[in-house]
């Protein structure tokens, strides 16, 4: 059988295992990418998000054949962006980060909002994040700050 | 606003937004083996015979055979075995553990494992239990008279539920042998030199042989306070037994059926009213311990503390009792006991003024201590009580006094409204003179010859921001740039007992002694020498002395503050609560960075609402829990709560660094009274509702039962 190819952060990659494997176990295992995070394993908490296409994805719910020809970013690849620079000041700012277990998944899906919506109300950044759980902040300051790189990000989406 | 104050980019913000902290199950090594357990799948069994298929090479079974110590984990007590003895005492118990190098492997081994059981009766439900794990009572005052002379007695029934912590990260810890044949205990968890010293004991080693280093946490809430002492000295059975590193990380159904929770209460109330005042009350609190005692007898000592809530009741009686059942331990939450019984006197207090037919929030000024006052335990609130206020400035955010009064009056329509009030303190640290007796604080500062300055202490970052906030004060005082002094999570082989991570302490406690000791070494500073300097805990003068067989003195030194409102829109036609605003309004002294104090509130806040609405966990007529994952035990979510406000209002504690008092645990306490207030009103009638959580259907069911 052939390998799965699939693009990760912006490398070609071919991965020879079974193609059922859960694609967060593989992507932790064996390409080592330890910011998605296990937390709940079925899809619930958003912890594993990843882009894949530029779809936000729980990545423990998607078998790794599936991925085969996508485009697959991670925080890891993500983090040397602009955009990223942007979050990052933004969540430094409101210190948006407690515990940080949900932070990868929640930077991810703030890019794919902002990706969607440059420019998103209130109501519409609550919408984004709300398939990423947090239990530490209650997520006015994640909130704030996807507010804050907005519109400090301005052109960047 | 303090220079203190200012925020700052806190010191691990970097490592968490690029996700390249390190958490327990981040570390790559194909060396460690994984630890998985064979649990009780009854409540209440004799075991019989576990059957073991043989094992392939590199596998081992680990049980209680394997312990080289005591069998027991050491906690308040130790009656919690690291593996099951001859019984099993609730669903889940671990009984033993597979250990070996495929995970896979690990769990085909599991599921052929037999266990024989001879079953048992359980005990499930606490109003039939019969062991009582812990039994306090105190009063004051003349409740006979004061019952005999009452114009009206009262007399209601609260309960609450579960509640589970539900960190984004389970627990997991890794047990690591050393070449110098030392063991490293490493992973999620908030109580360094708890775990040791429960290792110690199951392992009989002495303290060098062990140490205990935190791994970045993915939150704790109370959660990672008992548990990891249990999970710490089971992977330091299996790796001593395998000789090998032996890690185990949780899956979330696992972590949320089987780990310790809130304990769930059963509250009565009697009320003595004379002259339209309370003049008496007498009170049973029981709580729900599950299968072994964990953190039960403190959970309840903090908890019959604040039954009477913060009204100056003359005479008072106490009873509270933790009993056991045949269902997973419960133990340390955010709150720690005082949610349930701040829940019960803000509804009878509530309750009352309905049947007087006065404002519930005026009936509850009429009683409100004040600085000066006795509390609960004949000790004395030293210092102001500035939850007037407090109201005050909840009441300019969001009217509450003319909204309370207004939808007090009967509604009609689908939509209905209710205006809910609660208000609470939070005492910072331990209980009574744990800090002076049990804990005994120390810590350190080390100077380096570059100048730089590393703080030794044993406190956890689980979130709240102490690799920040400690750094803070030290470098205030000493006059340093932040980024010349360093708090790394801490390794009991490298840092002294400044005791745990609970108890809203932290701050308060630990950082009192960082001031104290940046002072010090301020005064001794010599440029381009290595030194150390030391403080150990002292009591303010102040205190008076508390003395637990007669629940008698000043059980906290100070108490931070909080008033809550939560405005509700009831859906009467689908039962779904919406809240329109959720205000809380918190003293926990000078915020040492006001927005890592912030996030506290915001986040504790959250929390309460959760618990106080959609959080719902029951077990079966097996004691099986079945809400085990997040698809069946809701949280709330960035959708729910859009309009939660929270507000600060400093009142300054001389003993604290900078006046800081604890805040972890506060802005949880009060919000399950203030919401189901405000459901009440919207529901009018006069119903009085008496549990959390209050949920949809809850409501429906009083819709159909009272045809509203």
């Amino acid at each position: 059988m052939d390998a799965i190819q699939f693009q990760l952060n912006g490398t070609k990659t071919s991965y020879s295992g079974d193609a059922a494997n859960r694609l967060l176990d593989v992507l932790r295992d064996t390409y080592e990418m330890t910011s998605v995070k296990c937390g709940c394993k079925e899809g619930e908490c958003g912890a594993c998000s990843v882009l894949i296409d530029g779809m936000l994805i729980n990545s423990c719910c998607v078998a790794v054949g599936s991925v085969d020809g996508c485009n697959i970013v991670t925080l890891e690849g993500y983090r040397e962006t602009k955009r990223f620079a942007a979050l990052n000041k933004a969540f430094a700012s409101t210190a948006a980060a407690q515990c940080g277990f949900c932070i990868p998944g929640m930077v991810l899906a703030a890019e794919a909002l902002l990706s969607k919506i440059p420019h998103p109300t209130e109501a519409q950044i609550r919408d984004g994040l709300s398939g990423n759980l947090c239990r530490c902040t209650g997520y006015n300051a994640i909130v704030n700050a996807v507010h804050l790189a907005a519109k400090g990000g301005n052109g960047l989406w | 606003m303090q220079n203190i104050s200012q925020p700052v980019v806190k010191k691990d913000h970097e490592s968490k937004i690029t996700g390249r902290a390190i958490y327990v199950s981040d570390y790559h090594d194909d060396n460690i083996l994984t630890g998985k357990f064979l649990r009780s799948t009854l409540a209440h069994a004799k075991l019989v015979s576990v059957d073991v298929p043989p094992l392939p090479d590199g596998y081992c079974y680990v049980d209680k055979t394997d312990v080289p110590g005591d069998n027991n984990v050491n906690i308040v007590k130790d009656d919690t075995p690291v593996f099951a003895r001859d019984t099993v005492e609730y669903i889940g118990e671990p009984i033993g553990m597979i250990v070996g190098p495929e995970e896979s492997e690990v769990d085909h081994i599991l599921s052929k494992i037999k266990v024989s059981y001879e079953e048992l009766e359980p005990v499930l439900d606490i109003r039939k239990a019969d062991t009582v794990f812990f039994d306090y009572e105190f009063g004051k005052g003349d409740m006979e008279k004061a019952f005999a002379e009452a114009d009206k007695i009262y007399e209601e029934e609260f309960t609450t539920g579960y509640q589970e912590q539900a960190y984004m990260e389970a627990q997991g810890m890794i047990a690591e042998p050393e070449k110098d044949g030392k063991m490293l205990i490493h992973g999620s968890l908030q109580c360094p030199y708890y775990i040791h010293g429960a290792i110690m004991r199951a392992l009989a080693c002495g303290p060098d042989q062990i140490h205990i280093k935190q791994d970045a946490t993915g939150g704790a809430f109370g959660g990672k306070e008992d548990f990891p002492s249990i999970l710490g000295c089971q992977v330091a059975v299996a790796a001593k037994k395998a000789n090998a590193p032996v890690r185990c990380i949780f899956g979330r159904r696992e972590d949320m059926e089987f780990t310790t929770k809130r304990h769930p209460s059963l509250c009565t109330y009697k009320v003595a009213v004379k002259d339209g005042h309370v003049t008496a009350m007498d009170i049973d609190v029981k709580f729900n311990g599950g299968a072994y005692t964990t953190l039960s007898a403190v959970v309840l000592q903090r908890g019959i503390i604040c039954a009477d809530g913060i009204y100056n009741i003359e005479n008072l009686h106490v009873r509270g009792k933790a009993l056991k059942t045949n269902t997973a331990p419960t133990g340390a939450y955010r709150g720690f006991g005082a949610p349930q019984t701040f829940f019960a006197v803000e509804m009878m207090m509530d309750h009352i003024a309905m049947d007087l037919g006065i404002d519930s929030l005026k009936f509850k000024e009429l009683h409100m201590v004040k600085q000066g006052d006795a509390t609960s335990t004949s000790g004395k609130y030293h210092f102001p009580v500035p939850v007037p206020a407090m109201l005050d400035e909840v009441d300019r955010v969001c009217d509450l006094r003319r909204k309370h009064e207004e939808y007090a009056k009967p509604q009609t329509g689908r939509y209905r409204r209710g205006m809910g009030i609660s208000m609470h303190f939070h005492g910072a640290g331990f209980t009574g003179s744990g800090e002076r007796d049990i804990i005994k604080a120390v810590c350190r500062l080390h100077k380096y010859p570059d100048g730089k300055v590393e703080i030794l202490a044993s406190n956890g970052e689980i979130g709240q921001g102490l690799l920040t906030t400690f750094p803070k004060i030290v470098a205030h005082e000493l006059n340093l740039p932040l980024d010349q002094v360093t708090y790394t999570y801490p390794d009991t082989a490298r840092v002294p007992d400044s005791g745990p991570t609970v108890a809203s302490r932290s701050l308060m406690v630990v950082g009192e002694l960082l001031r104290r000791c940046a002072i010090k070494l301020r005064s001794q500073w010599k440029d381009g020498e290595d030194q150390i300097v030391e403080e150990h805990f002292k009591e303010p003068d102040f205190v008076i002395p508390f003395y637990l067989d007669k629940f008698q003195g000043d059980a906290y030194p100070t108490y931070a503050w909080g008033v809550n409102a939560v405005e509700v829109e009831v859906d009467t036609y689908t039962g779904l609560t919406k809240i329109l605003g959720a205000y809380g309004n918190f003293d926990v002294g000078t915020p040492i960075d006001y927005n890592i104090v912030m996030g506290q509130m915001e986040g504790g806040f959250l929390q309460g609402i959760g618990f106080a609405s959609i959080e719902q966990m029951d077990y079966d007529n097996k004691g099986r829990i079945r809400n085990n994952s997040f698809t069946d035990y809701l949280i709330p979510t960035s959708a729910d709560v859009p309009n939660m406000k929270c507000m600060l209002h400093v009142e300054e504690y001389p003993d604290g660094p900078y006046g800081a008092k604890g805040a972890g645990e506060l802005p949880l306490v009060g919000v399950p009274a203030a919401y189901v207030e405000a459901v009440e009103q919207a529901l009018g009638h006069g119903v009085k509702l008496s549990h959390v959580p209050f949920t949809a259907e809850d409501t429906l069911k009083v819709i159909a039962k009272e045809g509203l």
